[in-house]
């Protein structure tokens, strides 16, 4: 390949190194090379911990102190960024340099209108008169296709949607004419649908514009539809870098294949997922054999028969007035929502943010009350109008698994008191010793190490809270476990291993799962029906396999041809077109 | 900030040299107050160890002073030493009691208002505010002297300290129960109180065992600024005459006694125990204002 113009980013052998404070040195990135050349989207790929934000931050020279690069070189079209300074002469951040961050909502300041912030920039680096600055402004709104951008310069920033802003952020990324634009999770925060638009803009700016961009992200789908070249990274070293099909087809390097494989597929269903590293076997089925025979030894529910069933259920939520006692704005997130989940199945909940899917989770497990319509467990009411009082063994049959790992286990009491906090509340156990026994074997169950028990929240990475948290939840013993986003802000191979993890409890206890989330290859692989949701109501009802291979709703059918995945890589459709 | 020239304690703890000053003058201050029945050279509530004739003697330094009494005595013949030892511990213990006993309403109150949230919660924070449109000093004589109308032996020896207690503390609570609240609301939006929650456990566990260690951290600093308001407060009232009586005498009540000779040339009687007062509530300041700092992860300096 040869290009007249220098390449717009070449990073050649980076070192960055953390200086620690027990006098250590932590190195988050080592040995890195890659290079993009103008209209190229290169993707830097790789799990939290990686270094591939490190980087990002690096050519923009936002590396937080004491963070320092400590090796190696960053050229930024043909100039050397100076290490020390983290900027290169004549470069300057923002007017050669754009930058799209992961949260829109945060990376506009919600004072200023859109036009102030769009034009500040113009006026700052390229001395624009206020007037010229506005018609550069209304130029690059319609540039990165937000509808009537007159009025929508006019606008604070809640008053946009996410997608809307993002394309602001864009729009100010590009607002000097970048050659480079770095943008660091620009849809992990979006919705499927604002997603695809997202990518497909980037793209759009990149091929037209000539704009070379580092896309930083952790999604393989993402990276497979618009990235042109991929660099995977692992531990803050590079595995694998070359074009984007020949990576995510045959990938050479162990790490790379494994990332690849985790990532849930969409196209097809597999019986498990591929994991990154060795799982825990045999004293975790142990664990399990025993949790199962305590737990249902006094259960005669047959598998398949009803066991949960939400009939008419609305939710409303008021926001309370200026004024105590006034009536404020009436919202309804769920809007008669009906459905039967049988014992022992996985039945998922589909749909993106806003479509009242926690809600209904919320309900299900008893937090929420329904404004109006039922739930029965096993034909007993366990929510309803006004509220109904869940007495031990109803509560008890239905546990929940939250989305944050991080916010679900209290930090200040340890492990082994929180999971035997629901046994010793049910008196599942005869004596404190016996009580922890059971801890042990829970956490065994889950697959970590039974002294665990003795531990704080904070000494366990992500994944392993979430194995703790389902701990926790089968602590009470429960016949159905309320699962809202489990693996939503988990790395891909920890998300392989929980639901794998998930699916091998339904298996050995015979639970049933009731599967919240907005991610449409996780549903695929985990649930034997699914429903899909929009606004706040179900739009389609459908065994798993059905839904996929015929959707019936426009909706379901939109939804799926959304999904940046694997088996549509860019260069492979054009080459074949 | 250089901040890590010793290794050692200062380095472990991180405070700056200041911090650590102020830190030791309030350890051998609220110390010398709590072994005052051991270390102070005499009994100032014994009578029989006073003698009119020892009456308002200078302090030991100066040219009229007597060795005996290093400070000097008082009007009476006290031993201004050892009342100041006794006075502070009065203070303290005063200043101590209060503390506890509003953060414990605060606290209590505070977590329930937070976790139910609705009308509990406005009924209990707009009494509150009721109770803050108040000055501290005049709702703590309100309280005192209503007490007194009611208890006649509310003005003695051994009921006054209860009495300073509850006035200060019915004012203070509010702060307490303010931040609390707000804890609180925060702790309870997370996932693992929904999940003890869903779990089924009674609401007054959810709020003892789950909530409770976890809005801890901002009590005990309030607890601490606090400390030095209510030695203050106390002082105030015993100065403006309705705390402790002159036989069981606070830093307060000494520097009110020391006030009326102050123009007859007798300073020290007034200047001592108000320089103790001084010392310790900025020491016991400076601290507080470390620890809010510290605990405030906004103001948390990187380094």
């Amino acid at each position: 390949m040869s290009h007249r113009q220098p390449p717009v980013l070449e990073i050649n052998n980076l070192r960055v190194e953390y200086p620690l404070a027990n006098g250590g040195l932590f190195t988050a990135v080592e040995n890195a090379s890659l290079t993009i050349q103008p209209g190229e989207i290169h993707a830097l790929v790789g799990e939290s911990g990686a270094g591939k934000t490190t980087i990002g931050n690096a050519v923009m020279g936002l590396l937080e102190k004491p963070g320092r690069i400590a090796s190696g070189s960053i050229h930024i079209g043909g100039k050397l960024l100076d290490p020390t300074s983290g900027s290169a002469d004549g470069v300057v951040l923002g007017r050669d340099v754009g930058a799209v961050f992961q949260d829109p909502m945060t990376s506009l300041n919600p004072l200023f209108t859109v036009e102030s912030q769009l034009t500040e920039t113009l006026r700052a680096h390229l001395k624009m008169d206020k007037a010229a600055a506005r018609l550069r402004a209304l130029e690059l709104m319609k540039s990165v296709g937000i509808p009537e951008p007159e009025r929508r310069l006019k606008a604070y920033p809640h008053q946009l949607s996410g997608g809307q802003r993002q394309r602001v952020v864009i729009a100010a990324a590009l607002s000097c004419d970048p050659t480079l634009v770095v943008a660091d999770e620009p849809t992990t925060a979006l919705d499927v649908s604002v997603q695809a638009q997202i990518l497909k803009l980037l793209r759009d700016l990149a091929d037209t514009r000539g704009i070379g961009i580092l896309l930083v992200t952790h999604n393989m789908g993402v990276v497979a539809q618009i990235a042109d070249r991929v660099t995977i990274m692992h531990r803050g070293r590079v595995v694998e870098s070359g074009p984007t099909a020949e990576v995510l087809r045959r990938p050479k390097a162990d790490y790379a294949k494994a990332l690849i494989g985790a990532v849930p597929r969409i196209d097809m269903r597999l019986d498990r997922f591929p994991v990154v590293g060795d799982e825990a076997k045999g004293r975790a089925a142990d664990a399990r054999e025993a949790i199962r025979a305590k737990a249902f030894r006094a259960d005669t529910t047959v598998d398949g028969t009803e066991i949960l069933s939400v009939e008419n259920l609305c939710v409303d939520y008021v926001t309370s007035g200026l004024i105590p006692g006034s009536r404020g704005h009436r919202f309804r997130a769920v809007d008669n929502v009906s459905f039967k989940v049988n014992s022992g199945e996985v039945f998922g909940l589909v749909g993106e943010s806003g479509c009242g899917k926690t809600t209904i989770a919320n309900v299900v497990a008893g937090l929420v009350k329904p404004t109006s319509g039922r739930v029965l467990y096993q034909g007993k009411p366990v929510a309803g109008e006004g509220g109904v009082r869940r007495v031990g063994p109803l509560r008890q049959a239905i546990q929940m698994i939250f989305q944050d790992p991080y916010s679900s286990l209290n930090s200040r009491i340890r492990i082994g008191s929180i999971l035997a906090e629901p046994i010793l509340f049910y008196r599942l156990a005869p004596s404190r010793a016996e009580a922890e026994r059971d801890v042990a074997q829970l956490i065994e169950a889950v697959g970590l190490d039974a002294d665990s028990a003795g531990r704080y929240a904070h000494a366990f990475s992500g994944g392993q809270r979430q194995r703790l948290s389902i701990a926790r939840a089968l602590g009470a013993r429960p016949r159905l476990i309320v699962c809202d986003e489990p693996t939503s802000s988990l790395d891909v191979s920890v998300q392989a291993q929980i639901l794998n993890l998930l699916k091998d409890l339904r298996d050995a206890t015979g639970l049933t799962l009731l599967l919240i989330s907005h991610d449409l290859a996780v549903v695929r692989q985990m649930c034997d029906r699914i429903a899909v949701m929009k606004s706040g109501k179900l739009v389609e009802e459908a065994a798993a396999e059905t839904l996929f291979q015929s959707p019936q709703h426009p909706y379901t059918r939109e939804l799926l041809s959304l999904v940046p995945t694997l088996d549509r890589i860019r260069g492979e459709t054009e080459s074949a077109t | 900030m250089n901040t890590l020239v010793s290794p050692g304690l200062i380095r472990r703890v991180g405070a700056p040299i200041s911090v650590m000053l102020a830190a030791s003058l309030a350890l051998v201050i609220i110390g010398c107050a709590l072994l005052a029945g051991w270390i102070a050279p005499y009994d100032p509530t014994d009578l029989s160890t006073f003698d009119l004739m020892n009456a308002e003697i200078p302090p030991a330094f100066t040219a009229d002073g007597d060795s005996r009494f290093f400070l000097g005595t008082d009007n009476q013949g006290r031993d201004l030493l050892s009342a100041m030892m006794y006075g502070a511990r009065v203070s303290i213990a005063i200043g101590g009691g209060a503390v506890l006993l509003a953060s414990s309403i605060g606290v209590f109150l505070g977590l329930i208002a937070g976790y139910f949230g609705g009308k509990v919660d406005a009924l209990i924070m707009r009494i509150g505010d009721v109770i803050l449109s108040f000055p501290t000093i005049l709702m703590a004589l309100l309280v005192s002297g209503i007490a007194r109308a009611l208890f006649p032996q509310a003005a003695t020896a051994e009921w006054a300290p209860l009495i300073l207690i509850c006035a200060i503390a019915i004012h203070e609570w509010v702060q307490y129960a303010r931040t609390v609240r707000a804890a609180t609301m925060v702790e309870t939006a997370k996932d693992y109180v929904k999940a003890v929650k869903v779990i089924g456990l009674p609401s007054h566990r959810i709020m003892l065992r789950h909530i409770l260690p976890n809005v801890m951290g901002p009590v005990l600093v309030i607890a601490t600024i606090n400390l030095a308001a209510a030695v203050l407060t106390e002082a105030t009232l015993s100065f403006l005459g309705v705390g402790m009586p002159p036989t069981y005498p606070s830093l307060g009540t000494l520097i009110r006694i020391g006030n009326e000779f102050v123009f007859s040339g007798i300073w020290w009687i007034a200047l001592f125990p108000a320089l103790t007062l001084v010392l310790l509530v900025l020491a016991v300041n400076v601290v507080g204002d470390w620890l809010r700092d510290r605990f405030n992860p906004k103001l948390r300096v990187k380094r």
